[in-house]
């Protein structure tokens, strides 16, 4: 399969990736900033995935690159070309859409020959780069189906492949495996990141769900509010969350009262290093991880600021999630399955809050995990 | 393990001995429908096809042997005509009003307003449409008056309202309206993605016309033209109301053999002659079927 593809000019040895740079790109809708100023460079092949919550502009972003839209300032740089004025269809993209975007009157390799053919290919070369470009995404077999006749994970990588089949500078993925149920979604996740490695393309993926963002991309742009609150590789993004939004997009997060002093937080007679410099002392909240909260059995301990209950186990596969009650607050624990099953509900537990750096929110009341 | 100390929605137990419902077959509800289509149109189509075949003598092809005379060819062409170019001319110009519509505001006033006049006036036809047309622009009409004082004559050449011209604008009326009906779900199940995803392969506006839009819209367009071809084959009152003397079409031809005030009337000519229609009509609705099925597999 993969010998094909790279004769007909798909694979990596036929192309390297572009560096594609969004320069302080703004736009508004009416009285709402949809971009404000957005800077972002991908790195020729990278795979960057813009997370945040729905209207926080992230599709906005991928559509002034892709020239579906205009932005009212800025600059979009695709391989050292300045195409900020062009429009969409003279800007080398490739673009996957949620769903529904094949042309239901073609067959699958009518579908992605169809950039072929607006490339004025001849219709020999069309059919056979198709074919192959549908062997690239594993849907060799079904070139002469319609989209009523395939599956939507099937409908969404024939969409892959018909913006793969132009051989673009850029592939755009807005949130393509949105309208896929959890098991189909996972699996093709795994194939666009690995047809992406194989072509080497720079892609921007844009998606609502953290998970997936995660597990496919080399760096993570969380976004708010028109704004990139930070970009990082998925571990950093997680592990080391550059402001208190980030912290509570990504991930669960526990936010317990505490109170800043010297440079760390003390919560609960446990004293915290901050990640931030410059907290004021005074009451806060700080945001710690389900990972970073232990627990021991305390049956001889009946009181303590971090003794509780736990009211409940949600199992996750290896690790499981342990909700304990302390009485003014819920803590949620994440431990592995292994031991969390020595601390059923009803038990009572000892707590431990592991000193990782935290961040500290800016609200200073209510401390529920998020 | 999950504790829940009690349940967050508890189940409602069947109440005892009245749990079942009540098993009434779907066809009660339809059998007045059924009833009345039987009645009003497999009840007549049968006679239609019966007194066709059947004069004095039992069963006889003679009744179609009029088929051939000159007026009977000129009523169902003209029959033809009017359906075609009516049907054509609503066609087009529907489509485009449904256009204005599907890309317009879908919440707006001007769809609201658009959509509940073609509901009204689709079927606004008969003696009331007639009246309507011959009260405006009918010889004594007030814009017909209007247009002579300021020295227009629409007629001219002759007073062509109540000719095949005047039935053509006429029906237009009507046509338009339900172009708009039938024709407006397919345009609202084209969707943006195809034509941003013809833009982002390179292609243009007219590759998307040419390639995406033209060929998904097509069959909606072709089978509402013939819909729009049937409507005005099968429409009788208009022209009845009209046109007050000849047979210059097809329904109108089978009422006067029906009811000749000479004495003439053969009711089983009127058949043979209602029975091409209802083949004609057939035809046409049975490629309008086939190609709403495709426009409903393409644009769901």
């Amino acid at each position: 399969m993969t010998t094909a593809v790279a004769a007909a000019g798909v694979g990596t040895a036929a192309r390297a990736g572009v560096e594609i740079r969004l320069e302080n790109l703004r736009r508004r809708y009416g009285a709402v900033t949809a971009l404000d100023g957005l800077t972002l460079t991908l790195a020729p092949g990278e795979l960057v995935a813009l997370l945040g919550p729905s209207g926080c502009g992230k599709t906005t972003a991928l559509r002034l690159l892709a020239g579906l839209e205009e932005a009212d300032g800025g600059r979009v740089v695709i391989g050292g070309h300045d195409v900020t004025g062009l429009p969409a269809n003279k800007r080398d993209t490739g673009m996957v859409f949620q769903a529904y975007s094949l042309f239901p009157h073609m067959t699958a390799w009518e579908n992605v020959a169809f950039g072929l053919q607006m490339r004025k290919i001849g219709a020999a070369d069309r059919r056979r780069r198709a074919m192959e470009t549908l062997e690239l995404v594993g849907l060799g077999g079904f070139g002469n189906r319609y989209a009523h006749q395939m599956s939507g994970g099937q409908q969404q990588r024939v969409a892959l492949a018909r913006a793969l089949a132009i051989r673009p500078k850029v592939l755009l993925l807005d949130e393509p495996l949105s309208a896929l149920d959890a098991k189909v979604r996972a699996r093709l996740r795994d194939e666009i990141r690995r047809v992406q490695l194989e072509v080497g393309i720079t892609t921007l993926f844009v998606t609502h769900d953290q998970e997936e963002a995660l597990a496919i991309a080399d760096r993570v742009g969380v976004m708010q509010s028109g704004r990139l609150e930070q970009l990082g590789p998925p571990t950093t993004i997680y592990a080391r969350p550059a402001t208190p939004f980030v912290a509570e997009f990504v991930g669960l997060t526990n936010k317990l009262s505490g109170d800043v002093r010297g440079g760390a937080v003390e919560v609960r007679g446990t004293r915290i290093p901050l990640v931030q410099s410059d907290v004021p002392d005074g009451p806060a909240v700080a945001l710690i991880r389900p990972e970073a909260v232990t627990l021991t059995s305390s049956a001889e301990t009946s009181a303590g600021p971090l003794v509780g209950t736990v009211i409940a186990t949600a199992f996750l596969g290896a690790t499981s999630r342990v909700t304990v009650d302390l009485g003014d607050v819920t803590v949620l624990a994440q431990l592995a399955t292994s031991e969390a099953t020595s601390h059923p509900a009803g038990t009572r537990v000892q707590l431990a809050l592991r000193a990782d750096p935290v961040l500290i929110a800016r609200e200073t009341s209510g401390a529920t995990p998020a | 393990m999950t504790v829940i100390e009690r349940p967050l929605v508890e189940t409602v137990r069947r109440p005892l001995g009245g749990g079942r419902r009540l098993a009434m077959p779907q066809w009660i509800a339809a059998a007045p429908f059924f009833l009345y289509v039987g009645i009003f149109l497999l009840l007549p189509t049968a006679i239609v096809v019966s007194g066709a075949f059947i004069d004095s003598a039992g069963l006889s092809l003679a009744n179609f042997a009029t088929m051939n005379q000159r007026f009977v060819i000129n009523a169902f062409l003209n029959s033809v005509l009017l359906s075609a170019t009516s049907a054509i001319i609503g066609a087009v110009f529907g489509a485009l009003l449904a256009y204005a519509v599907a890309t317009g505001n879908p919440n707006g006033a001007f769809r609201r307003l658009v959509s509940s006049a073609c509901g009204v006036l689709a079927q606004f036809g008969g003696v009331t449409l007639a009246f309507a047309f011959i009260a405006t622009i009918g010889g004594a009409g007030f814009i017909t008056l209007w247009l002579q004082q300021h020295g227009m004559n629409i007629y001219a050449n002759g007073v062509w309202l109540y000719q095949l011209r005047g039935l053509v604008l006429v029906y237009i009326y009507f046509q338009i309206p339900l172009m708009v009906l039938v024709f407006l779900p397919a345009l609202d199940g084209i969707r943006p993605q195809w034509r941003e995803a013809t833009e982002s392969l390179g292609g243009g506006t007219w590759h998307y016309w040419r390639y995406v839009a033209g060929p998904l819209l097509a069959p909606a367009f072709l089978g509402g033209t013939l819909l729009l071809f049937a409507n005005a084959f099968s429409a009788y009152a208009t022209a009845a109301a009209l046109v007050n003397q000849g047979s210059i079409i097809a329904s109108l031809l089978i009422a006067n053999t029906l009811t000749s005030e000479v004495g003439l009337a053969n009711p089983g000519i009127a058949s043979a002659f209602a029975l091409v229609m209802v083949v004609i009509v057939a035809v046409v609705m049975v490629l309008y079927t086939l190609l709403q099925q495709r426009t409903a597999r393409w644009l769901q």
